[in-house]
């Protein structure tokens, strides 16, 4: 693994739509090195969405170079790049994204059928050690619409592990939660960035989420506006003790 | 799916009837003797005026006699004359046919007697009016269940004496009664009854099945000689043959089957257009499914034999669930109708070979939709 995870050099996207075409992205330079926790901020249309899909290989740039994990995405097709996914990245989407009629075992364990070197006792080894770590063990085998929306959104998490990946990317994650869960669910990233060393890159439009983090980066028009690494350490689980327990708690 | 089990399943039936109906012709084919040929007048041509069957007077009994002598691979000859009529006994009286033939007649149409006798050559010689009378006959007249050998009964008004029973023959293969009838030496039917001295017919025994080609050309030579018939002149007559008759009707019912396959079959695409508009609908309503899955890794191949594995699998189960009910349609169809039916191994397998390529087919462009996704529109999708 490399010590920049991320490499962006003078990135620059273009949408055409019919006669139009819009700048989404002007020439975007960011460095993410191993074990970082940065969030991603910035209004709708300023480009944070489409940095995220080129970050998460689902788009290509117009121009400019990504190198992800020392790999450059530039001369990859789509198919490399869905082994480029699968291998490297772990996606937490803001609607969980969790198939309905299936346990929470085999959702996690997804991602892994499409890996082709792990036979299927490994999967479930795995898938299930993955459930451990975000605590929800004890509900491998429940369906989707027996899990709160915290849950499902811990077994997207344990999902988005399954594979090793170098990176998570978490797009708006805790936009369906009320804040209590919200808050469960970023001392859970919290905890796999500082025990587990994962490198994660949160987008969001919420400022108090982006205090959790380790470093902003704001995006405006399609330009980063600025960067600020945040000296302080808010710590979700202190968050959590100070709020008041709700009476008819689940 | 239902339209994949309803194709299944009527393939299944109509080819089972098919088949069915056809091994009843065969079955009743042996019950009739396949080393059959007859011999009946044609339609003639006189000076340009077709005469038209009924009318022909063509066949003689010294043709009976000729063929006896000439015809080397003929075992059994009769000549038959026919008469309908009414046959009445006491206050019961029931619409029958009158037939007429020699000692060796019943042979020939491999009819049995089962209690009595059959006439004798004397009393051929002696246009007896005795005869021999089929179980439908029996039911009709006798009853209150009277012994009918030795009654008298009256048939166009001339007395009879019931000298035989014969065994039941039941309905063949083209509807018709073969008990309804009435034996008599020909020699009687044609004076006393139709007052000709032509014959309508004449029923032969070939020496074996396979001779059954040269003993109908023997018969046509035999034939042509005996009328004087010169070369260019067309046969006044029609030699037939029972397996003429049967590979007559087996290819009509094969096209009779194929016709109703190809019915069932326009069913089965029916199905698959189904199967194809329900992979369409899943396509669409998953798509989330589909973008979350390119996104984890999945590629178009993996989305593409995925939704091909589901509506291959839909087809199959739907195929499986048609060949149960074709077998009980088939089953049913056949005890109400009283025909055979026979299920053919080839049409299960082809049903279920069908079902597959349908299922590959019909559900080969939602899979590939399903696979050009974009992933970060199938994501956003609501």
């Amino acid at each position: 693994m490399n010590n920049t995870i991320i490499e962006v050099t003078n990135l620059k996207k273009d949408f055409h739509v019919g006669d139009v075409t819009v700048h989404a992205l002007k020439g975007i330079n960011i460095q993410i090195r191993n074990g970082e926790f940065v969030a991603i901020m910035g209004t709708s249309g300023s480009g944070k969405s489409t940095m995220l899909n080129i970050l998460g290989c689902l788009d290509k740039p117009s121009s400019g170079e990504y190198f992800l994990d020392g790999v450059s995405i530039s001369g990859l097709n789509k198919n490399e790049l869905a082994e480029l996914r699968n291998d490297k990245l772990g996606f937490v989407f803001q609607s969980y994204n969790l198939l309905s009629r299936t346990s929470a075992l085999e959702n996690v364990e997804l991602p892994l059928f499409y890996n082709n070197k792990v036979k299927s006792k490994e999967r479930k080894e795995r898938a299930i050690a993955a459930l451990e770590s975000v605590g929800l063990a004890d509900r491998m085998y429940h369906m989707p619409n027996q899990l709160s929306g915290g849950q499902q959104q811990r077994v997207a998490i344990a999902r988005s592990l399954v594979n090793d990946p170098v990176l998570i990317l978490a797009d708006e994650a805790t936009g369906n939660l009320d804040t209590r869960t919200s808050y469960e669910i970023l001392e859970l990233f919290q905890r796999l960035n500082s025990d587990q060393g994962k490198t994660i890159v949160f987008v969001t439009h919420e400022p108090e989420i982006a205090r959790l983090t380790s470093r902003n980066i704001v995006f405006r028009d399609g330009l980063i506006l600025k960067e600020q690494l945040l000296k302080e350490k808010y710590l979700a689980s202190d968050i959590l003790k100070s709020m008041p327990v709700e009476e008819n708690e689940i | 799916m239902l339209g994949i089990i309803i194709g299944v399943a009527s393939v299944i039936a109509m080819l089972a009837i098919g088949q069915g109906s056809k091994k009843s012709i065969q079955d009743q084919m042996s019950s009739m003797g396949s080393n059959l040929v007859f011999i009946m007048p044609a339609s003639q041509q006189r000076g340009g005026v077709m005469m038209g069957n009924t009318s022909s007077q063509t066949l003689k009994l010294s043709d009976v006699e000729a063929i006896q002598k000439d015809c080397p691979n003929i075992t059994a000859v009769s000549p038959e004359v026919r008469s309908s009529g009414q046959a009445v006994f006491g206050n019961k009286n029931w619409p029958t046919s009158l037939y007429g033939g020699n000692e060796l007649y019943l042979g020939i149409k491999k009819l049995e007697v089962e209690s009595g006798r059959i006439f004798t050559e004397r009393e051929i010689k002696s246009l007896a009016k005795v005869c021999l009378i089929g179980k439908t006959v029996v039911d009709n007249i006798f009853t209150d269940g009277t012994d009918p050998i030795g009654q008298t009964i009256r048939f166009k008004n001339i007395p009879m004496k019931i000298i035989g029973i014969l065994s039941e023959k039941g309905q063949n293969s083209f509807g018709q009664d073969q008990d309804d009838l009435l034996i008599a030496p020909y020699t009687t039917v044609q004076r006393r009854f139709l007052a000709i001295d032509y014959i309508t017919g004449i029923y032969t025994s070939a020496i074996s099945e396979d001779k059954t080609e040269d003993a109908i050309n023997e018969l046509t030579a035999v034939m042509r000689k005996q009328h004087k018939l010169a070369e260019n002149e067309e046969d006044d007559f029609r030699v037939m043959s029972q397996s003429e008759l049967v590979s007559t009707f087996t290819s009509i019912s094969d096209i009779l089957t194929t016709l109703l396959g190809a019915i069932a079959g326009i069913s089965l695409l029916v199905g698959g257009i189904g199967i194809m508009n329900i992979m369409y609908v899943s396509v669409t309503e998953r798509t989330r499914e589909i973008g979350l899955r390119m996104s984890i890794g999945g590629k178009g191949r993996d989305i593409l034999m995925q939704f091909l594995i589901e509506s291959t699998m839909l087809s199959v189960s739907g195929g499986v669930i048609g060949i149960l009910f074709g077998y009980m349609l088939s089953a049913l169809v056949g005890s109400l109708m009283g025909w055979p039916v026979v299920i053919m191994t080839e049409s299960v397998v082809l049903s279920f070979l069908v079902c597959s390529v349908i299922g590959i087919f019909f559900g080969w462009y939602p899979a590939r939709k399903a696979a050009n996704l974009n992933p970060i529109d199938a994501l956003r999708y609501e």
